[in-house]
């Protein structure tokens, strides 16, 4: 035992210390064997009365265990008696002036000194699993009129797991929080959704973010996609940002002091995501490192009476590319090149409603988000007319191209949820000049309708099942997606 | 141009926008109950906000914007805690960018933190539903728990507003005497009630049990949170005769039809309970709010031969 092994030690030890002591006394120093007679008794001695101290404290800690047993069983029936309103306000009165401190300290120090892992981050995962059927093959995906990104288009066909994402946060220290999200992408490589830290105490409503992030423009972009109400993302956040707009670099926030809540936003990015493509490095001789993309955005919202609830928001993204490469269906991987700036302006309204607020029983959610864009500069493709084959360079000027979805999702009874969502997005025509490139938009207004319906399992879990008629490419196409939610560990944040 | 557009807009917005600059010391409170009882320590010196009404699911509250500017400029917040608000506050207090009310700071009350709360699960997985780590949350229901947090609430709001110290122990005092002359003349009143089993829709009332000597015999959620199948509720009714229930007990924010459903098929009694300040039109204040909970749980008792 161990407790017996360090009592042999420590008898040892104070031996050799005292036996330099007892030579040095004059008297009974003698004889040798009486000394080690001595000895031995003192060590007897020494033992027994450190056996004694141990069975004491044995004894004393049982006896604790069982004084801690009965109070515990006694506050589970104490509490029934009346007085213990009284006995409480006593203790509560007996504490010193700042309440929460000593209250908080009181119920938790036990916990805190027994686990070494007190001050790990909040740790939240997310899985998210699709399978999808299509009468038309995903990888052939293209809105026409635009040039795309990679990441949009649909779910591939059958069963796969979406994104499975990890997320870490936790305050830094009394002046930042810091939040960490790890995405596990299908193919299996693994990409740094965020990473930002955020200061806690600045003054007059200000916030920063630093670091990766999702841009704070438009409704759902700032979202994660798992907490979208529809399976994928509506065909402008396709073809506007590639799905979602997240980017490097500093964004400040200021919430207006009034009630109506009102708050500004500005982005100094890197230019890393489409529609940029990381100008900082391509014309690093150009602008020595400088931000390749800005936004700003104004977010507004109330209340409408106890019942209901609205937020509405003008954004702003201004980017700009060099030689950024997009794949033309069909053509040569990255064929398609576009050098200059792309001016985004979105709109967006949401608006809540559920009988007398109480969302735990039926409610409706409405919410669209309207995009306009100018792109304009240079465009690089094998397909110009007549240049078939060569890479030909020519101005490019897409005039206003514009973007819209409306949706509506009703909860008809609790766990249950039915939705409708129109899409659609229009770039206009170029003329004979692009024809045949993947900026030729034929005239077309490229639409998509869906209707979704899903079950949770309780907040935490959920399944859908979404069908999509895509009619951005020239046939369209039937779309039936099953997915699956959940999110396991801290409690997430649901953002309005 | 678009800079001009974007401009124009927000100036548009900002014109729209109130301002407002009160005097008082503004308090943002998650519930009614504390609404109420801080509008009665607070007096004047207090402009109190309520984040949700009597008739919302306190688990379920979206985090709606203007929770968020309300929480930017509170000077103090007003809670339960226990996670009862972990769905919803939390995103709410990082949106706000007021350092003031962060949990830790002198501005972040949590009634929670000042008594003992009950229930503390043994084991903590989600598999057995909506579970709070600290125990159960709902502890307004007991009026010896109004009590104490009433006396560390006044101290806090003197803490946070010095200059009317005085009047927030003035007003804890009479408060304090008036609740302590219903919670006995309730007692009296109530003395029937003891050892009277019920069914409630969800764990809201074991505070209220253990004040009134009450049993909750059975719950109509099999687990938190999770609403019954209708082979659960087949079972439950199967069982109800032998757990000698006398009364079936929701809130009002709840759906009554499942406690209704239970109520018809068994022939007892379904009493629909305030839960909170506002839940009925006799709960208005905290003081009114135990008088009618208890008006209620009498008239439920003695319509089934109590």
């Amino acid at each position: 035992m161990a407790i017996s092994v360090h009592t042999q030690r420590l008898a040892a030890t104070s031996l050799l210390v005292a036996l330099p002591l007892m030579f040095n006394s004059p008297a009974k120093a003698d004889d040798l064997a009486d000394v080690r007679k001595d000895m031995q008794a003192m060590q007897r001695q020494y033992q027994a009365s450190l056996q004694k101290i141990q069975t004491d404290y044995e004894a004393k800690i049982k006896a604790m265990e069982k004084r801690l047993e009965a109070a515990e069983s006694k506050t589970a029936i104490a509490t029934t008696k009346a007085d213990d309103a009284q006995k409480a306000v006593a203790v509560v009165q007996a504490a010193p002036a700042p309440v929460v401190q000593t209250a908080a300290a009181s119920q938790d120090t036990g916990n805190v000194q027994a686990n070494a892992g007190a001050f790990n981050p909040a740790i939240g995962v997310v899985l998210d699993g699709k399978a999808m059927a299509s009468g038309r093959n995903p990888n052939n995906y293209r809105i026409r009129g635009f040039a795309l990104g990679d990441q949009a288009k649909p779910p591939p066909r059958g069963p796969s797991i979406g994104e499975s994402e990890i997320n870490l946060q936790a305050n830094v220290d009394q002046a930042l929080f810091a939040n960490l999200t790890v995405a596990f992408e299908n193919d299996n490589s693994v990409s740094i959704e965020e990473a930002f830290i955020q200061p806690t105490a600045l003054p007059w409503g200000l916030t920063a973010k630093v670091g990766r992030f999702f841009s704070g423009i438009g409704y759902m972009n700032e979202q994660h996609a798992h907490t979208w109400d529809f399976a994928d993302a509506p065909l402008p956040y396709m073809a506007f940002l590639n799905g979602q707009y997240g980017d490097d670099g500093v964004q400040m926030r200021w919430l207006a002091p009034t009630n109506r809540f009102l708050e500004f936003g500005v982005e100094a990015l890197r230019g890393a995501s489409f529609p940029a493509n990381g100008i900082s490095e391509a014309l690093a001789s150009n602008h020595n490192g400088g931000a390749g993309a800005w936004s700003a955005f104004v977010h507004t919202g109330d209340d409408i009476g106890d019942s209901a609830s609205y937020s509405t928001g003008l954004s702003y993204l201004g980017t700009r590319s060099s030689n950024r490469a997009t794949n033309p269906v069909g053509g040569t991987a990255g064929s398609d090149q576009f050098s200059g700036s792309d001016h985004t302006l979105i709109a967006d309204a949401i608006y809540k409603w559920a009988p007398n607020g109480n969302f735990a029983q039926t409610y409706l959610k409405l919410q669209s988000e309207f995009f306009v864009r100018k792109e304009s500069g240079s465009f690089t493709s094998l397909n110009f007319p007549g240049a078939t084959g060569t890479a030909t360079t020519k101005p490019f000027n897409g005039g206003l191209q514009t973007g819209f979805y409306a949706q509506a999702v009703y909860q008809f009874i609790p766990f249950w949820r039915a939705g409708i969502r129109y899409d659609q997005v229009h770039a206009p025509s170029l003329g004979s000049t692009f024809a045949g490139t993947t900026l030729d938009s034929q005239n077309s207004t490229p639409s998509r309708y869906s209707a979704m319906i899903d079950y949770t399992t309780s907040e935490f879990g959920r399944f859908r099942l979404q069908y999509n008629r895509d009619q951005a490419r020239t046939a369209s196409d039937n779309q039936f997606i099953l997915q699956y939610t959940v999110s396991i560990g801290a409690h997430g944040a649901h953002q309005y | 141009m678009y800079r001009s557009i974007i401009a124009i807009a927000a100036l548009g917005i900002v014109s729209l926008a109130t301002t407002q600059a009160e005097a008082a010391l503004n308090v943002f409170t998650c519930e009614p109950e504390w609404a109420a009882l801080t509008t009665v320590l607070g007096g004047s010196d207090v402009d109190v906000f309520t984040a949700t009404t009597a008739l919302q699911d306190p688990h379920q509250i979206q985090a709606r914007p203007a929770l968020i500017s309300r929480l930017r400029n509170a000077d103090i917040v007003v809670c339960t805690g226990a996670e009862l608000e972990v769905g919803w506050m939390p995103v709410l207090l990082r949106q706000s960018s007021n350092a003031k009310v962060q949990p830790g700071a002198p501005g972040y009350f949590e009634a929670s933190q000042q008594v003992t709360l009950l229930e503390k699960p043994e084991r903590l997985d989600r598999a057995d539903g909506d579970v709070h780590p600290a125990g159960n949350p709902h502890l307004q229901t007991d009026p010896r728990n109004m009590r104490i947090i009433a006396q560390a609430l006044a101290k806090r709001l003197a803490v946070v507003d010095p200059a009317h110290a005085d009047g927030y122990a003035q007003r804890e005092q009479a408060f304090d005497a008036r609740l302590g002359q219903t919670i006995e003349q309730l007692q009296t009143q109530a003395a029937s009630l003891k050892g009277v089993k019920f069914v409630s829709y969800h764990k809201s009332w074991i505070y209220l049990a253990n004040w009134l000597g009450m049993i909750e015999a059975a719950n109509i959620e099999p687990k938190p949170g999770v609403p019954p199948g209708s082979a659960y509720i087949a079972d439950l009714l199967g069982r109800i005769p032998a757990l000698q229930a006398r009364m079936i007990v929701y809130a009002a924010y709840e759906d009554p039809k499942p406690s209704q459903f239970i109520a018809d098929k068994s022939g007892l009694p379904a009493v629909m309970l305030p839960f909170t300040v506002g839940g009925t039109d006799g709960a208005k204040d905290i003081i009114s709010f135990y008088e009618d909970t208890v008006k209620r749980l009498l008239a439920a008792a003695g319509g089934k031969g109590g």
